[in-house]
């Protein structure tokens, strides 16, 4: 692999840029693999990535419908943050922050993870024991926070209107400092060269159609390109992960929904850190180009659709609106959408299946790309050990069956 | 300064109307009629902005929405700042104030430019992935210097003074686009009496045929325009909207359409008749059948150093000049890959300036234009482009070769042609946007050399975005498709005659995006394809050079398409490199997908009038004045206003609470309770609907009972209580809390439509209709008994019975439940009569000592008592067990109830979950923070396992002590323990687990 560094790049711009190499070759499918991720986004890449370094098996392969990093790993608002209320979910996002501190180092691959604080608003006397439940439960989860008062808040984010005047006042905040964004891009593109780099074979424009399966166990994917052998394979699909569990027989309590987002014109720096509100429904940040990012909740129907229903976009610069009213005359530039796949509490799923040597990885509804390099880490190590890794074990499929949930709800009724 | 770029006449302008303007503190003159764009260039300002990435200074490209570089920000002052406006797009008014928006100190002499100039060759596309990483310290610090140099304008830092309005309309054809196609389209369907809305995003409708050479019935085209105008603007049922960009295309012809109202007229929107106006509003348009009208956007070519001020489209260059009456220079030298473009050469000879050459790419160009310019003398020179431009902040001279477009190389020797604007046309691109706006892929046709729409239902491409581009095929495609809507929306449409058009005879133009260069791409002068985010034809290869090989990736990597602009100018270009370098074909590379919006609208105009006080109405019971007057301080609780507590002269909020406590434990208080929500259940399986509901059975509750229900979602969670009563055998009055009461209703709805509709039962919301009042303490009963005309004995009118009576008066129900333990009434009356009981209980009150309370007092009343309050004490993954609240839960009930299954599973079933129970701190006088987390031990370990947390605590008068309710892990097997408490300052509380009911536990006090 190419080292990256200031210094190679004035090497390369004396070179006219002629010797930079491919970031990841374009193979050919093998006949079989030991293991094969479905599905070339975020955490699908982590996961091989993961794998083959901490793991040691390289004979892997990612296979992607589309190109790598096309689903929700392009489309959502780059929000990393693991300030969640329930121990085992705090447990598993603090797992990937601490992970996100030090990726571009380990991928040799800038990701701009930028951590600039994240602030979680209150606007009434309930969402204030809410903050100070989940910053005391942060707190002794050894996880950074705490309670910022209105004088505080101003002081970070000077151009927010905390004033009494609004519809919903500003009461207080959680602030979780290490929170911040991450140039999403980026991080697929860093791990597919480190998957690249160390032998796995990133499959793009190769679609899995169903799945073979012998007494019980998986024997491999039937694609666009053929059948592929691998006995244990893990399904990282996100909003369509509800389509292949039908491709292997059996249902999952997820259902896909559209989640939009939305970005303005770029800016001159106003913004310095991620803001975010359940009460009035809506979050924004300012990206290093300039541009608001801006999002909100899902859209309530069902669908694969990568776009989603106009009221909700109206909705979400109201409330972008009741924060910030000098944001009034900013325009959105675009807005899109993904299709997420969402759980009753809130939680992904990471678990083995009915069908032997399959596993999902999904149900990141939400809030997947803050738990990527996570998400891929535990995964690696489930995959590999074909049992939970520790972290994992809580988000069986078994739990909405046997009761046991971990109901995120409370604390993140807002997309993020 | 003089407008040394005007020409002496021509162009849609008012002479007579000079306006005052500055430009970078620089006071200039334009005329009205002119854009802030062609205001600059009648005054010779070239450079206009520094680029985003390398600060290179840049000028006027275009005249339209496709503009990349000409993004000003404007606004006299601070409130009225407006960031990112497209000068091409921009009306001149008088007085109006912009600014470039890069550049420092000036936009002439910027700093950054030296930095782009020396370090450009160092900052290829995703450099910042490359490098920045090491010391991982001094990132954040790397990260502020990337976000100082980025971003365009400047949010305002002060509310906008302005208001935004929405408004819906269906109708059987909406025609975007008023040039050519769109005018004769709206025409055919607005003659057939179609309901007709036609709009343009321009200042002045017409399009294309504002400054066209063409004649239509023998006259000029504007006259036709004019005409057309006139039929429309008199048809009854046609809206003609003006300065209207069609910006979002939605499933199901769903349309937005942003009207600018005032932008035109001043930077914050200047009265009307004493009137505030709108100053943009939403059209939110339900279109039968979508008529798309919206043309096309010249390809410029890419060639080296094409960004330096003085290279335009071509077509721009006759839009200023036939529009504007304004020129961009002295010395044209024209390079195009068809004949079409021949038209700006033809209109700068005309205008009398020096035609230097025509540059053409093909061997043999021929046609009417071509024919037309030889007739002028004009110098062309085939089989050839402009391979690069000279000059720093303006074109001093143009860098002519022959090319061989297949193999990519300049063949043979180049010349210099001295010239100041360089014009140029790589074809049109259909403006598709709209129609794949809704996820439908263009398709590609080589016979244009362009993507046209895929074909969206509901949707008939018209004109120059269907590929017909002469005059003659735009009108008849016009009339056809206009005839087509309406009849599709099922209205009679006559046939018409177009109007005649001579024809144009044009030559097959030629495939040229990229020009070459004697040099390879890498290493020649920068070639831009999207100027506003500085992408090069060299970033585009070494994308696909690093494996960026999907054009979705080099979008992404490179940034191109990612503008204001969102790539109008660039995008078709771009993959045209990108396919040339991977070997494929455009339409194997395929496009980016589009998205709204088609240019970017403001978030006001989009939010409309839900801001402010609309962002969420407010509600108030009927009985708001009189709170005010009292002095109540107020909380929200979801939509409404609730008196919090009633302060009497300088009384903190904790000695209040503290008097209207005892108030009510030893006399009598009164809560305005309005807010509660309130259902109407009528039908004759109302009951039965209720078994289902609830947790608890309401199969024997007779009429003139009350009982208290828990409602669970179907995951066995509590999600709603309150008190139903029974008036009739098959009628039901439900109480819901105050912010679960819309939830509520729909969560019936739900359930009723779409699991059990057999069931004939019926609801309606209430909630606004009545008014609640809840009087009680041990004077209660007394107290009302005054005002009543009923039995009010303990045995006529027993705990938990509901009676109709009056209540001075005043028709009213009145149910004997008890939310404080005490003796109570809850008086409900029709809201309008609120506030005369009100005030008659206030006039016998006094002499029983009646006070009004609060939220505060009625919380600390209820936890006294053990009572929860829905989103306190639960959350979601609380059951009715975990609250003790077995009693409320009936396992018997023959049909199941929603959330019966769930609260079967194993862990609902476990004995250690998180229980409802009572914490008193060891320190009596201590009231524990509410969202506390509690562990086993004293010593503090981080991580340390947390049991639970403190969902209330209060001071108590009545108990003399703080005290606080918990959901603590097997709580109820830990009666008599001590827990602890962390807190965030470093102390740590000890508290007794005590049972939730802290007062009167037999609950005689409500039975009296």
């Amino acid at each position: 692999m190419q080292h990256y560094s200031g210094f190679g790049l004035v090497k390369h711009g004396l070179s006219h840029h002629e010797n930079w190499q491919r970031m990841w070759r374009n193979p050919a499918p093998k006949s079989e693999y030991d293991i094969i991720v479905v599905g070339g986004g975020g955490h699908g890449l982590a996961t091989a990535y993961y794998l083959a370094k901490v793991h040691g098996i390289t004979n892997i392969a990612v296979i992607e419908k589309g190109w790598l990093g096309g689903g929700n790993t392009a489309r959502n608002t780059t929000i990393v943050r693991s300030n969640y209320l329930w121990d085992e979910a705090a447990w598993l996002y603090e797992h990937a922050m601490k992970l996100w501190e030090g990726l571009s180092q380990d991928l040799n691959y800038n990701v701009m993870f930028s951590q600039r604080g994240v602030m979680n608003l209150g606007h009434t006397l309930q969402d204030m024991r809410d903050i100070h439940r989940r910053v005391n439960a942060n707190r002794l989860n050894g996880i950074d926070g705490e309670v910022l008062d209105v004088s505080q808040i101003q002081a970070i984010v000077p151009h927010m209107d905390c004033s009494a005047n609004r519809r919903y006042p500003v009461l207080g905040a959680s602030w979780q400092p290490r929170a911040g964004v991450a140039r999403h891009d980026a991080v697929a593109w860093g791990f597919a060269r480190g998957a690249d780099s160390l032998g796995v074979d990133l499959l793009q424009q190769t679609e899995v159609t169903g799945f073979r399966i012998s007494g019980g166990k998986v024997l491999g994917v039937e694609t666009n390109r053929g059948f592929i052998g691998g006995k244990t394979i893990g399904v990282v699909t996100a909003g369509n992960s509800g389509v292949l569990a039908k491709m292997a027989g059996f249902k999952l309590p997820v259902e896909s929904h559209p989640l939009q987002a939305l970005v303005s014109e770029p800016l001159k720096p106003i913004l310095d850190t991620v803001v975010m509100s359940n009460h009035v429904h809506g979050y924004v940040s300012q990206s290093d180009k300039g541009d608001l990012v801006i999002g909100a909740g899902i859209d309530g129907y069902t669908g694969y659709g990568q776009r989603g229903s106009y009221p909700t976009i109206e909705h979400t610069l109201q409330a972008i609106i009741e924060l910030f009213p000098i944001f009034s005359r900013v325009r959105m530039n675009r807005q899109w959408g993904g299709i997420v796949d969402t759980t009753a509490d809130a939680c992904p799923i990471i678990s083995a299946t009915p069908v032997g040597g399959l596993f999902f990885n999904c149900g990141w509804g939400t809030g997947g790309f803050k738990a990527t390099p996570g998400s891929g880490h535990v995964f690696a190590a489930t995959l590999a050990a074909g049992k939970a890794h520790p972290l994992a074990a809580p988000f069986t499929i078994d739990r909405f069956v046997s009761g046991k949930l971990i109901d995120e709800h409370g604390a993140a009724g807002v997309a993020h | 300064m003089s407008q040394r770029n005007r020409l002496g006449a021509g162009g849609r302008i008012d002479r007579k109307r000079p306006l005052r303007f500055t430009f970078n503190g620089v006071s200039y003159q334009g005329y009205a009629g002119d854009t802030l764009a062609s205001a600059l260039m009648a005054n010779g300002v070239d450079v206009l902005n520094r680029s985003f990435k390398y600060a290179r200074p840049r000028g006027l490209v275009t005249a339209g929405a496709d503009e990349p570089n000409a993004i000003v920000q404007l606004g006299a002052s601070e409130a009225g700042q407006v960031p990112n406006v497209r000068a091409t797009q921009q009306a001149l008014y008088e007085g109006l104030v912009a600014k470039s928006t890069n550049g420092w100190p000036n936009v002439d002499r910027d700093l950054m430019g030296v930095i782009g100039k020396l370090g450009g060759q160092f900052m290829p596309p995703g450099f910042y992935y490359k490098t920045f990483m090491s010391p991982a310290s001094a990132w954040p610090k790397y990260e502020q210097y990337i976000r100082k140099a980025a971003g365009l304008g400047r949010s305002p830092i002060e509310n906008d003074p302005d208001i935004y309005d929405h408004m819906n309309h269906h109708c059987d054809v909406l025609v975007v686009g008023a040039g050519p196609a769109g005018l004769a389209a709206a025409l055919a369907a607005g003659r057939s009496g179609a309901r007709v809305i036609v709009c343009d995003e321009q200042e002045e409708m017409g399009g294309s045929l504002l400054d066209s050479r063409e004649q239509i019935d023998g006259k000029p085209a504007t006259e036709w325009v004019a005409a057309v105008l006139a039929e429309l603007a008199a048809l009854p049922d046609v809206l003609v909207l003006p300065r209207t960009t069609a910006n979002g295309y939605h499933d199901h012809n769903f349309v937005t359409l942003h009207q600018r109202r005032t932008e035109h007229l001043a930077d914050v929107a200047p009265a009307a008749d004493g009137r505030r106006q709108v100053r943009a509003r939403m059209h939110k348009v339900r279109a039968g059948r979508v008529v798309l009208a919206t043309g096309t956007h010249e390809r410029p070519l890419v060639y080296a150093r094409n960004d330096v001020p003085g290279n335009l489209v071509a077509g721009a260059v006759s839009t200023y000049i036939r529009r504007f009456g304004v020129i961009p220079g002295q010395r044209l030298v024209l390079s195009t890959s068809n004949d079409h473009a021949y038209r700006a050469a033809l209109d700068w000879h005309d205008a009398g300036r020096e035609v230097v050459a025509i540059v053409d790419a093909r061997e043999r160009p021929d046609g009417d234009l071509v024919a037309a310019a030889r007739s002028r003398n004009i110098r062309i020179i085939t089989g050839s482009a402009v391979i690069e431009a000279l000059g720093k902040k303006r074109v001093s001279a143009a860098i002519v070769g022959a090319i061989d477009i297949d193999g990519f190389s300049v063949k043979g020797s180049t010349q210099e042609l001295a010239c100041d604007t360089i014009a140029s046309s790589g074809g049109y691109s259909p403006v598709v946007h709209l129609a794949a706006h809704t996820g439908r892929r263009p398709v590609w046709r080589e016979d244009i050399l362009g993507f046209v729409s895929g074909g969206v239902p509901g949707q008939i491409p018209a004109g120059g975005v269907a590929g017909r581009w002469s005059l003659a095929d735009a009108l008849g495609d016009g009339f056809e498709s206009g005839a087509r809507a309406a009849a599709e929306a099922g209205l009679s449409t006559r046939s018409f005659t177009p109007p005649t058009v001579a024809p144009v005879r044009e030559g097959k133009p030629v495939a040229l995006y990229q020009v070459p260069h004697t040099k390879p791409t890498m290493r020649a002068p920068k070639q831009f394809v999207d100027q506003q985010n500085d992408v090069t034809a060299a970033g585009i290869e070494l994308a696909t050079r690093e494996g960026f090989e999907s054009i979705e990736h080099v979008k992404r990597y490179t940034g191109l398409g990612f503008g204001t602009d969102q790539g109008k100018l660039g995008n078709i270009n771009g993959m045209a490199i990108a396919a040339r370098v991977t070997g494929q074909t455009i339409p194997d590379t395929g496009t980016t997908v589009f998205r709204p919006n088609y240019t970017p609208i403001t978030f006001g105009a989009i939010a409309g009038r839900h801001c402010d006080e609309f962002f969420d109405p407010r509600r108030y019971t009927a009985l708001q004045g009189w709170h005010v007057e009292r002095g109540a301080k107020f909380e929200e609780v979801g939509q409404w206003m609730r008196p919090w507590y009633f302060p009497q002269g300088k009384e903190s909020m904790h000695d209040a609470v503290q008097r209207e406590c005892s108030a009510v434990r030893e006399r009598v208080g009164i809560l305005d309770a309005s807010t509660l929500g309130k259902i109407e259940i009528q039908g004759k399986d109302a009951r039965e609907f209720l078994n289902r509901l609830y947790t608890n059975a309401w199969t024997k509750l007779e009429p003139g009972k009350c009982r208290y229900g828990l409602m669970c979602k179907d995951d066995g969670m509590v999600m709603d209580d309150g008190v139903t009563a029974c008036l009739a055998e098959n009628h039901f009055h439900m109480t819901t809390t105050t912010g679960g009461a819309a939830g509520v209703l729909d969560w019936m709805e739900l359930w009723h439509q779409t699991e059990w509709p057999e069931l004939e039962v019926y609801f309606n919301s209430t909630t606004d209709h009545w008014a609640a009042m809840t009087i009680t303490g041990p004077n209660a009963r007394k107290l009302l008994a005054e005002l009543t005309d009923i039995d009010m004995s303990n045995e006529a009118f027993a705990y938990m019975d509901c009676r109709e009576a009056k209540v001075a008066g005043v028709p009213a129900r009145i149910f004997r439940i008890s939310f404080t333990g005490e003796l109570s009434f809850e008086v409900n009356v029709q809201a309008n009569y609120a506030m005369h009981v009100w005030k008659a209980l206030f006039e016998q009150g006094d002499k029983h000592g009646l006070t009004p309370y609060g939220t505060e007092t009625m919380h600390v009343l209820r936890a006294e008592k053990g009572f929860i309050i829905i989103g306190q004490e639960t959350d979601g993954s609380v059951t009715p067990e975990d609250l003790g609240m077995q009693w409320c839960v009936g396992y018997k009930k023959p049909y199941s109830w929603i959330g019966r299954r769930a609260l079967s599973r194993p862990d609902t079933k476990r004995s250690d979950r998180k229980q409802l129970v009572g914490l008193k701190p060891l320190d009596p006088q201590l009231v524990l923070q509410e969202g506390a987390q509690i562990v086993l031990e004293k010593e503090i370990r981080i991580p340390m396992p947390m049991v639970g947390h403190v969902t209330s605590s209060y001071f108590s008068p009545t108990l003399g002590h703080g005290f606080a309710l918990a959901l603590l892990k097997g709580g109820s097997q830990r009666i008599g323990q001590t827990v602890f408490l962390p807190m965030a300052d470093g102390k740590v509380h000890a508290a007794e687990v005590v049972s939730p009911v802290f007062y009167d536990p037999q609950g005689a006090r409500q039975h009296v």
